[in-house]
């Protein structure tokens, strides 16, 4: 069968490779190349070597962003996923409009990133004005505390439907076990649900990683980056490095940050799987 | 059960009762906003319902609907998503099929680079692939779907490839027995199989699809007017000088209201999707 199967690759696998050499493999290529150039156009591009990197390493926003990402992801992951697991825990109980409350908590989820910044901004920024604070646009803490709360409103919903899942897929019988036993509920939290629902922790937490990382839309509506770049995130810093700037050397700076950005999504990736793969449990 | 557990009980459906209130309340209330005049809405009086003075009933919506380009808008929004999820579903669960199927380096060298490719970020390549596609003609609404297959096959495909390999190889291999070519053999005996992975990946992509931002607006030719849902609203704030929040809440609440309704359709489906989707990857 196998054989037969084969003969037909131009039918199986040529539509998507084309499309994923169009989409994805050249561009990336191209990308690599472009990072070590200086161009304004892809057809008039200048070996440059790795003055793009220096550039891009010793720059104090890009740096800035950088650290503001980081602690970005660390809170928001850390909110969501505690929220997202007790609100999981709750609803699996059996009381009435379960099945309500988690459609109205995914909700969130099917709006885009532009609309939901704005959504909150407009929000947001009439909490602050009828306090008599500062607007989000005008001080960065404001807005860092803006985007924590956005993304928790966001992705609760979605990492709660995962760990639902999780929690459901524990067989009934340790659950009995234990009460038989007389084991408490925080015992039963401790002792069984987490660590039968690790697969789903690991999933929820490479999500939530790689999603504060790469966050773009939702920065873009709620601050724009203001004040002054301070809470600019590091694809909104390469957007910017590549539109918002004239000039021939700012292409290359973008693409190299990009190329560095891509290395760090990929290192957070492959750290984040290795970390929580060896504390799953075998079920 | 016990008296505690129902006490319990009663208290969690009070505070979840109460969360899910705060969790529409920011929808609710861009609904209301949509309601007021242009002049009666700002930074101070948001969370003020619409009165006697501000209320405009749905001029706001005509206004966006007539004048400020947003059936256009939502036309292409509508095209690009159905077109790329029909061709991303279909070339993505084909090609799985292969790579799980088909046993050589090869087939193994691609879904190695269906995978890395899920991890990269866009902006790695969003310049490269904005030229690439202008050189290409694919930036009109109706030939960006190749560049959303190129881009989503990563995800798309590992997790056909993910359920393909607990799909029963011995239906197949009947079906090849019986005179059935591989072409018929996917099509008839495959693909109904994958049946529900084809609706989790297809919400997966739709969610994205719909929703996507910066794909779009560095892709597609502006200066023909081709703008999805998102650009438009983003459009509201970035050029139009003074921002129109009137047309602009009506216009969010337009993007919304199909949302939500489809959601609420298809709940079922989107819910175990998304668990399913998770799971598998």
């Amino acid at each position: 069968m196998e054989k037969t199967i084969k003969k037909f690759w131009p039918i199986f696998v040529v539509p998507t490779l084309a499309a994923f050499l169009v989409g994805f493999l050249w561009p990336f290529l191209q990308g690599l190349y472009l990072s070590f150039c200086k161009f304004i156009t892809i057809d008039k591009a200048d070996w440059n070597g790795l003055k793009n990197y220096i550039f891009a390493l010793t720059e104090t926003n890009f740096q800035h962003s950088f650290w503001f990402t980081a602690l970005f992801t660390i809170v928001s992951t850390i909110c969501i996923n505690i929220a997202a697991f007790a609100i999981a825990l709750a609803l699996t109980r059996n009381f009435k409009g379960t099945n309500t409350f988690r459609s109205i908590f995914f909700m969130p989820n099917l709006i885009g990133g532009i609309v939901l910044g704005y959504i909150w901004n407009i929000l947001l920024n009439c909490v602050l004005s009828l306090l008599g604070k500062p607007l989000l646009s005008l001080y960065a803490p404001y807005g860092f505390i803006g985007l924590v709360i956005l993304m928790c409103w966001q992705q609760i919903g979605y990492m709660m439907i995962i760990y639902i899942a999780g929690l459901q897929s524990i067989p009934n019988d340790y659950l009995e076990a234990a009460s038989i036993d007389g084991a408490s509920n925080w015992k039963v939290l401790w002792k069984i649900k987490i660590p039968n629902v690790m697969p789903s922790i690991t999933i929820c937490l490479f999500l939530s990683l790689t999603n504060g990382f790469k966050l773009f839309d939702q920065n873009l509506a709620l601050t724009g980056g203001d004040p002054n770049h301070q809470t600019e995130m590091l694809a909104l810093n390469i957007y910017e490095t590549f539109y918002g700037r004239s000039g021939a050397a700012w292409k290359g700076y973008g693409q190299a940050k990009a190329v560095l950005f891509c290395i760090l999504v990929i290192a957070i990736s492959l750290i984040q799987l290795r970390a929580t793969r060896s504390k799953e449990v075998q079920q | 059960m016990t008296q505690a557990n129902k006490i319990k009980d009663r208290v969690l459906t009070v505070v979840m009762t109460l969360l899910s209130l705060i969790w529409i309340y920011p929808i609710i209330m861009i609904f209301f906003n949509s309601l007021k005049k242009d002049t009666s809405i700002s930074t101070g009086t948001a969370f003020e319902l619409p009165n006697a003075e501000s209320f405009t009933g749905l001029s706001n919506y005509v206004d966006s609907i007539t004048a400020k380009g947003f059936p256009k808008a939502f036309w292409y929004s509508l095209v690009i998503t159905v077109m790329s999820v029909i061709l991303i579903l279909v070339c993505c669960s084909m090609c799985a099929w292969f790579i799980t199927r088909v046993h050589t380096w090869y087939s193994k060298a691609l879904y190695f680079l269906f995978v890395f490719s899920m991890v990269v970020p866009f902006q790695m390549l969003m310049f490269t692939l904005s030229a690439t596609a202008n050189r290409l003609q694919l930036d009109t609404p109706y030939t960006i779907c190749i560049i959303y297959l190129g881009f989503g096959a990563g995800l798309a495909v590992f997790m056909f490839c993910g359920f393909m390999k607990s799909v029963p190889i011995e239906i197949e291999e009947a079906a090849m027995i019986d005179g059935c070519g591989p072409v018929r053999t996917f099509f008839l005996v495959v693909m109904p199989i994958l049946k529900p992975t084809l609706i989790s990946v297809g919400i997966l992509e739709v969610m994205w699809l719909w929703n996507d931002y910066l794909l779009p607006y560095l892709v597609l030719d502006r200066t023909k007017g081709y703008m999805t849902i998102p650009i438009l609203i983003q459009y509201f704030r970035g050029s139009y000088g003074k921002v129109e929040m009137g047309p602009m809440m009506a216009s969010i609440m337009l993007n919304i209201i199909p949302i939500i309704i489809v959601y609420l359709v298809c709940q079922k489906h989107i819910i175990k999707g998304v668990a399913a989707g998770a799971v598998k990857g």
